[in-house]
């Protein structure tokens, strides 16, 4: 019954070694030329400022917190669309009702002013 | 093309859920869509739905229903659990009213989040799947997190919330870590099926994994009622939460938690009964006796009342190891008796405090008697009823209890219980000495009593005394939502 795993377990092994060989040999072949500009930790480009150990804003919070909910809503609905035919009207009404529920949380967030920054 | 056939459904299963959680959302949509000011009728408009969802309770008693491919089951048994969810619902709502102005936190979210921590109690209770039984305790116990830490402004009440959440997240992963090694050993998440895999491969004391599943389960049910040892969380979360919200979290969700322990240890796991009574028998005794010896330390009522409450899931474990048809329904009895005389109580503690002084010590009870007569014949009742001192309901519900307990054959059981409630009356008493015996330490202002209070007292009084002179209609009821 094992023996179904070996494919899993080599796919395992051959990622593990292929990551690691890649970076080992960067590190024995690669030209190494050290400056300040490339050392610098990488900021989307700008100038970096200050430390980045600093306290976030809770709304940075909020924000994640409401993205993920909408999101787990959004991955509902890719299976339920594949087999949207299979499915009937049954999995139609279904699927309004679990849209529905969480149009409840989008009204409710929103006129609380849970989505205004400012 | 061929459809997906889809399992039998059957909403009449869930149908007191569907409604509670329809009202919640509308409250919730309403409450953005209202000026702020005009808060009070969200209060009638839950209490509206939980009337209603109250009457298909009753009118779904007697007739069984599957739903959901054997995932619910709203028998007897639930549709019992169920009316007490919601008698403590509609209990705590009376009272948050006056208590939530008077401590300037009337959010309008109030009301939304006990009907949802009501409907993940029902689904606890009916639920008939490893499952369902979880995400009804998520729904309780995410709604019961942000009900604990209400009082925004008070740093007691953030500590509550906070606590309960961490410790009550890392019980949560003890109960799923026993069903999935239940469901490692069995197979299957249906506790009837668990139940006839175990007894066909006659797994029952020789499977390590499914042993250890139970243990794990067991850890996870009894912080939810606050067993000892895992009942640490108890006193702090009960005394920093607003006093509506520890009315309803020390019934309800306790109740809610027997319903899943109960139905789940004895479908599931039959063929483990000798190994989970003896278990309980020892997580019985130790949750009576702590609770009652750590009440009688302390000096804030709320403290009192929540090792009290630790104490009262001792007693209903008593019930529960005698597994007997007298014991289960003694169980039932004892959880409605208790939802009336608790919150009863706390409806007088959240009368006594005003804003800023909680008034909660046990020495601002002073003279009490004299002034509000009324009110300290109302606290009388309910703490005899706490007590067990006939002629109130909590003297039947022990009864029946204890006397489960001796036809079950666990004699030292009952004893220890006899004895640990006898030892619970000196603090019951002590409020009431301070009540009548003393003179006021300073002069206390003519309390304001609204209209919802005075009704939830009247219940209260009417559900504690009624049932303790008159139990034969409610224990008919109880001993016919035996599940056996």
């Amino acid at each position: 019954m094992l023996g179904a795993y070996l494919p899993i377990l080599l796919l395992v092994v051959i990622s593990i070694c292929f990551g690691l060989g890649a970076l080992v040999l960067s590190s024995f072949v690669g030209p190494k030329k050290p400056s300040k500009v490339k050392l610098q930790p990488y900021e989307c480009g700008c100038e970096p400022v200050g430390s980045a150990r600093e306290r976030f804003s809770i709304k940075f919070y909020l924000i994640a917190m409401l993205f993920i909910l909408f999101d787990i809503e959004a991955v509902f609905l890719y299976p339920w669309s594949i087999l949207f035919k299979k499915l009937g009207m049954f999995g139609l009404a279904e699927m309004g009702v679990f849209i529905a529920i969480l149009l409840v949380g989008y009204i409710y967030i929103w006129k609380k002013g849970a989505l205004e920054w400012e | 093309m061929e459809t997906i056939a889809m399992p039998a459904i059957n909403f009449a299963a869930i149908m007191p859920e569907t409604i509670l959680s329809v009202i919640a959302m509308a409250l919730l949509l309403i409450n953005v869509f209202v000026p702020s000011e005009q808060k009070a009728y969200l209060g009638y408009l839950s209490l509206i739905g939980i009337v209603v969802t109250f009457f298909t309770v009753i009118g779904g008693w007697g007739t069984p229903q599957e739903g959901f491919n054997g995932s619910v089951m709203q028998d007897n048994f639930a549709l019992f659990f169920k009316g007490i969810f919601l008698v403590s619902a509609a209990l705590s709502i009376l009272i948050s009213d006056q208590y939530m102005k008077r401590e300037e936190c009337n959010h309008g979210e109030l009301y939304p989040l006990i009907l949802l921590a009501t409907c993940g109690m029902m689904l606890m209770a009916s639920g008939t799947d490893l499952m369902t039984i979880f995400l009804g305790l998520e729904l309780l116990s995410v709604s019961l997190y942000v009900l604990a830490g209400f009082q925004r402004d008070s740093l007691k009440s953030n500590e509550a919330g906070l606590k309960y959440f961490l410790l009550g997240a890392f019980s949560t992963g003890f109960l799923l870590y026993g069903m999935a090694l239940i469901y490692g050993a069995t197979g299957t998440t249906r506790i009837a099926a668990i139940a006839s895999y175990v007894a066909q491969n006659s797994l029952a004391g020789s499977n390590l994994m499914l042993l250890i599943g139970m243990v794990l389960m067991a850890v996870g049910f009894s912080f939810k009622i606050a067993a000892a040892p895992f009942h640490m969380w108890t006193p702090d979360v009960y005394e920093g939460a607003p006093t509506p919200m520890t009315a309803f979290m020390s019934v309800g969700p306790k109740a809610a938690g027997f319903a899943a322990f109960v139905r789940v240890f004895v479908i599931a796991l039959p063929t483990l009964r000798a190994d989970w009574a003896d278990l309980l028998w020892v997580l019985a005794v130790l949750t009576m006796t702590v609770g009652n010896i750590t009440a009688l330390y302390q000096k804030n009522i709320k403290r009192m009342l929540a090792y009290s409450s630790i104490a009262h899931a001792g007693y209903v474990l008593v019930g529960f190891v005698a597994g007997n048809a007298v014991g289960t329904a003694g169980i039932m009895f004892y959880m409605l008796s208790y939802a009336f005389m608790n919150i009863g109580a706390f409806a007088i503690i959240v009368l006594v405090g005003k804003k800023g002084e909680p008034n909660n010590n046990v020495e601002d009870y002073a003279g009490f008697g004299f002034k509000h007569p009324l009110l300290a014949v109302c606290m009388s009742i309910f703490l005899f009823s706490l007590a067990g001192i006939p002629p109130a309901a909590g003297f039947i519900g022990k009864f029946y209890l204890f006397s489960g307990a001796i036809q079950a054959g666990y004699i030292w059981l009952a004893i220890i219980g006899v004895l640990n409630s006898a030892a619970s009356v000196y603090y019951y008493l002590r409020v009431m000495v301070f009540m009548y015996m003393k003179d006021p330490v300073e002069e206390f202002d003519w309390l304001k009593v609204s209209p919802a209070i005075a009704l939830c007292l009247i219940i209260a009084v009417a559900g504690v005394l009624i049932p303790g002179i008159v139990p034969g209609y409610l224990l008919e009821l109880a001993q016919k939502a035996v599940l056996l």
